[in-house]
């Protein structure tokens, strides 16, 4: 039962590193360029959804949307004034920008939230407190044997409607498909008349739409908000998004559920301490054999 | 074969379109690259429906002038009028939705989608509905969408290669993916339609295919072709006005015959007679 217990935990974190991986790989697929400042913004949605419920008492859904909102902006924001000016640049110029914006949003946070950990409320409880009946916040299976957090439950719900939400939005909107022949080649997609920079503008508008979620998710689950919550998350989520095959949707899902399985179970198994090192231990083994990633497409050199 | 008059601008225009107002107006055009005057006065006007070609040798600045017409490349002198319209600090964007479509050299095809998808990409400016109604599948989505794809089977049927709508673009044989980079172009509703070697790589019935096409497109929508290509025979048969471009620049503009018959065009493809 603990097996199980360990899956189900694993394919929770995992659904937050593919949600968090859809954003890394939908940005180099379209602007073929790592916006390593991901992982923040889910950090900043975190902390909008935070002052938003704790300080100014709104509903939790006003703060998941409010989170969604701003970290959408933002993300619109970044691409605008950080990355757009850099389109002809070369793309380690482009890497060490995002490095750059990774820091001074780390930094912003720092400065207007201070280091102070702060913690995330529990939105995902049933029963009433007020009204006197007990407040659960997991869901308990077979006399207690195996519990089930109603974060989990959301946590994989939301990953599967985003997951099939995005799908349906790639293959079957104009947006979509904007998105995929922007993906294969600028310059003839903006010869048929697609807008390149409004539908590069969108990618980043999506993917940062959906850190806030995740970053909701992320805190939910793991409560202590500090200004590099979202690093060691976005890492993951990179290496999760490499993982499947970067540039691809399925791939970003996938490499995020094994790697959360992955690292779950070596925490559990294995050991505490080794688990990361287990976790890029597999990423580099599978790199090794399949160098484009499980689900990625193998690159033809252009002669 | 449409007799050739003159009019003021020392251009070529069939005499049907006399009347009209020419599609396009190339006046005095330029550009440099550096200190190399890749193009330079380059003058032409091309009428409503007129099918014209651009020939030269090997880097006379054929595409460098579609790539001007096309804002690849912004001019630096010199301007063009897009069916009267003055096409100055416009961008690919704009140049597109104003009317002018391409294909290219070599096949740019969205290889990962679909047929249909490529020529519906294509009709982005003509599907009218935003994201929400897009994610959340409102009736304008349907609508749109589904006038976009019938409309986009119908421009394959004129190729017959609606059976193929399904098929992965990057799976098609070679002479099928013209056609549908020439279908694509065609999507974006153009006025005028510039074919960048669009006989390269084709045997001579896939070529005469090609021809009876090109005509076709020009009869059914009405518009002007503008193609580039080194295969004479299709030049010389399809096209009403001839341009020769060398060293980036005109050195004969005319019909097939006069072209054929031109000392200076036979001196560029051939080099110079030895004196006897």
């Amino acid at each position: 039962m603990s097996f199980l217990n360990f899956l189900i935990s694993g394919i929770s974190l995992g659904s937050i590193y593919a949600i968090i991986a859809l954003g890394y790989t939908m940005v180099y697929g379209i602007a073929k360029m790592l916006n390593f400042a991901h992982g923040d913004v889910i950090m900043v949605g975190a902390y909008i959804c935070f002052f938003a419920v704790s300080s100014y008492g709104l509903p939790p859904v006003v703060g998941i949307l409010g989170a969604v909102v701003v970290c959408t902006i933002l993300g619109m924001a970044v691409e605008r004034l950080a990355y757009k000016p850099l389109r002809q640049a070369p793309s380690l110029a482009v890497l060490i920008t995002a490095i750059g914006v990774s820091y001074f949003l780390q930094n912003s946070a720092l400065l207007l939230w201070s280091s102070n950990p702060k913690m995330f409320p529990a939105f995902f409880t049933l029963g009433n407190a007020e009204a006197g009946e007990e407040v659960t916040n997991s869901l308990r299976l077979f006399d207690g044997q195996l519990t089930i957090s109603y974060v989990t439950i959301v946590t994989i719900i939301t990953c599967l409607v985003i997951m099939i939400g995005l799908m349906a939005f790639i293959s079957q909107t104009k947006m979509g498909k904007a998105m995929r022949a922007c993906s294969e080649d600028k310059g003839a997609a903006q010869l048929m008349g697609i807008n390149v920079d409004g539908t590069i503008s969108m990618t980043f508008a999506i993917g940062s739409g959906l850190a806030a979620i995740a970053g909701v998710l992320l805190c939910s689950a793991y409560p202590t908000l500090v200004p590099t919550t979202g690093s060691m998350p976005g890492i993951k989520a990179f290496t999760a998004a490499v993982f499947g095959g970067i540039g691809s949707i399925p791939g970003a899902f996938l490499g995020g559920l094994l790697l959360g399985v992955i690292e779950t179970f070596a925490k559990a198994y294995i050991s505490m301490q080794l688990s990361d090192a287990i976790v890029f231990g597999v990423l580099i083994v599978v790199l090794l054999v399949k160098p484009a990633g499980l689900l990625g497409k193998q690159m033809r050199e252009k002669v | 074969m449409a007799k050739l008059v003159p009019i003021p601008s020392d251009s070529l225009i069939p005499e049907r379109d006399i009347n009209k107002a020419p599609i396009l107006e190339c006046i005095n055009l330029g550009i440099t690259f550096g200190g190399l005057k890749a193009v330079e006065d380059f003058n032409l006007t091309i009428g409503r429906t007129e099918i014209a070609g651009l020939i030269g040798p090997n880097g006379a600045g054929k595409t460098t002038v579609f790539n001007l017409l096309t804002k690849v490349y912004q001019p630096t002198k010199g301007t063009i009028l897009l069916d009267g319209m003055d096409t100055h600090g416009m961008d690919t964007i704009k140049v597109n939705r104003a009317g002018i479509a391409r294909t290219f050299q070599n096949i740019r095809l969205f290889q990962d989608l679909s047929v249909v998808d490529n020529v519906k990409t294509a009709m982005d400016n003509q599907m009218h509905y935003n994201m929400w109604e897009g994610i959340f599948r409102l009736p304008r989505y349907w609508r749109e969408e589904r006038t976009a794809h019938e409309r986009a089977l119908e421009l394959l049927s004129l190729f017959h290669m609606e059976e193929l709508a399904k098929v992965r673009a990057g799976s098609l044989p070679y002479g099928a993916q013209r056609r549908l980079e020439i279908v694509r172009a065609l999507a974006t509703n153009p006025s005028l339609l510039l074919l960048d070697e669009p006989a390269a790589g084709m045997n001579p019935s896939e070529t005469a295919e090609l021809m009876e096409n090109i005509r076709k497109i020009r009869d059914t929508f009405q518009i002007a072709v503008m193609l580039i290509e080194h295969d004479m025979n299709l030049v010389m048969n399809i096209c009403e006005g001839i341009c020769v471009l060398n060293f980036g620049r005109v050195i004969a503009k005319g019909s097939p015959e006069d072209i054929q018959a031109n000392p200076a065009v036979i001196e560029a493809y051939l080099g110079k007679k030895k004196e006897a």
